[in-house]
């Protein structure tokens, strides 16, 4: 029934990997004017109960189980990949304790705050 | 808990209720959400929305919601809807149970429902299982499935939802699982777009009582079992698209045809004099 070992791999080794920049199979033509919007993760700790769908099914893998406890005794996630949060919004639909929502940031000129 | 983090959704939840009794794993919370997003992208004034349910784990969630809603008896969702319909029929009613209640008790309520095509938008979530009540088997538990009426196996054969659905007469069937969380979001959209008996199979996992007892692992397990043995096809025959304990989960939306609602062939209840 649980033969996803494969695809638990595969997806160990692109957790492995950073993927901030999308990877493109080929550099689209309007890549210049499409900006990335960028998201704030937050997390209500105390509403958690840890059935780590939102760690699982992060696109981007911007969460991690914590080493941290809530009140009720659980781990929740914590964000180890601040800037590769999109705000897709994923967690926040999946998240079944309405515990996870997303802020998205307006700061649209990412490239320039880089030296 | 630090009541100063205000979640978005915390407007159409009674967010001092939170956290709720569900399990963790259990897939309600996903199915709930998805529900309160669609009403929220739809842009339907939520005072003009109802939420009816029966008994059972899935019948809490009238009571977590901050819209209008009612709990009411064993298997009486559509029935008490139905009413709520006709006497103002400018609500849009949602019924939200389980598969156990409108079923299993409340079957033949269905079909009639759907029969008459009475403007309602049900959507079932379907977790194998009496999940409340200890996880005893039920109308949809797959052949073979173990619960703890059924320790040697499920000798009976499980309905069909969609098929069910599909044949009594429902102007629209879908069915996803928990893990479609935008799928599932668009199709609750569409359903309040469209006039008549609308239908939403969601399959969801019950860790603690249908997926222990089976072997299915943990909510997150089940999910990735979704995640990898899910296929969609829209527009089959519903009649392909059974269930099996450790088969492929057909997925998709099966039925989307246009139909005079009870409604509009009964123009007096409609402008009363």
């Amino acid at each position: 029934m649980l033969g996803g070992t494969h695809m638990r791999k595969q997806k160990q080794n692109i957790k492995d990997q950073d993927i901030r920049e999308p990877d493109y199979w080929r550099t689209p033509l309007d890549i210049d004017k499409q900006v990335i919007q960028k998201g704030q993760v937050n997390i209500i700790k105390d509403r958690c109960k840890a059935c780590n769908f939102c760690i699982e099914f992060c696109p981007n893998n911007v969460l991690a189980i914590s080493e941290e406890f809530n009140a009720k005794g659980y781990h929740p996630p914590c964000v180890s990949k601040q800037d590769n949060c999109v705000a897709c919004k994923l967690c926040e639909l999946i998240c079944p304790e309405f515990a996870i929502y997303i802020t998205e940031e307006n700061n649209l000129n990412t490239d320039e705050d880089e030296p | 808990m630090n009541h100063n983090e205000v979640h978005p959704m915390d407007r159409l939840i009674r967010a001092d209720r939170m956290p709720h009794i569900w399990c963790p794993g259990c897939g309600l919370g996903t199915n709930f959400t998805c529900f309160l997003e669609a009403l929220n992208q739809s842009g339907l004034d939520p005072d003009k929305n109802v939420i009816v349910s029966g008994i059972g784990c899935t019948g809490r969630v009238p009571g977590y919601t901050n819209i209008d809603s009612y709990h009411t008896t064993h298997g009486r969702a559509i029935p008490f809807a139905t009413g709520l319909k006709l006497a103002n029929p400018e609500l849009t009613v949602t019924v939200f149970s389980g598969d156990g209640d409108l079923f299993a008790i409340g079957g033949n309520h269905f079909i009639h429902a759907a029969r008459r095509n009475i403007d309602l938008k049900i959507i079932c979530v379907n977790n194998f299982n009496y999940g409340m009540t200890g996880g005893q088997f039920g109308c949809t538990t797959p052949l073979g499935a173990k619960t703890t009426t059924s320790p040697y196996g499920n000798y009976e054969h499980p309905f069909n939802l969609v098929q069910m659905a599909a044949a009594s007469g429902a102007v629209y069937v879908a069915r996803w699982t928990s893990l479609h969380v935008r799928r599932l979001t668009n199709s609750i959209k569409e359903t309040f777009a469209k006039k008549g008996f609308t239908f939403i199979e969601i399959i969801s996992p019950c860790p603690v009582s249908f997926g222990r007892r089976n072997k299915l692992g943990e909510g997150l397990d089940e999910m990735k079992y979704y995640q990898e043995n899910s296929v969609i096809k829209h527009g089959i025959d519903p009649n392909e698209a059974d269930l099996n304990l450790n088969g492929k989960i057909i997925v998709g939306k099966f039925i989307d045809i246009d139909k005079p609602t009870f409604l509009d062939n009964q123009p007096k209840l409609q402008t009363p004099d």
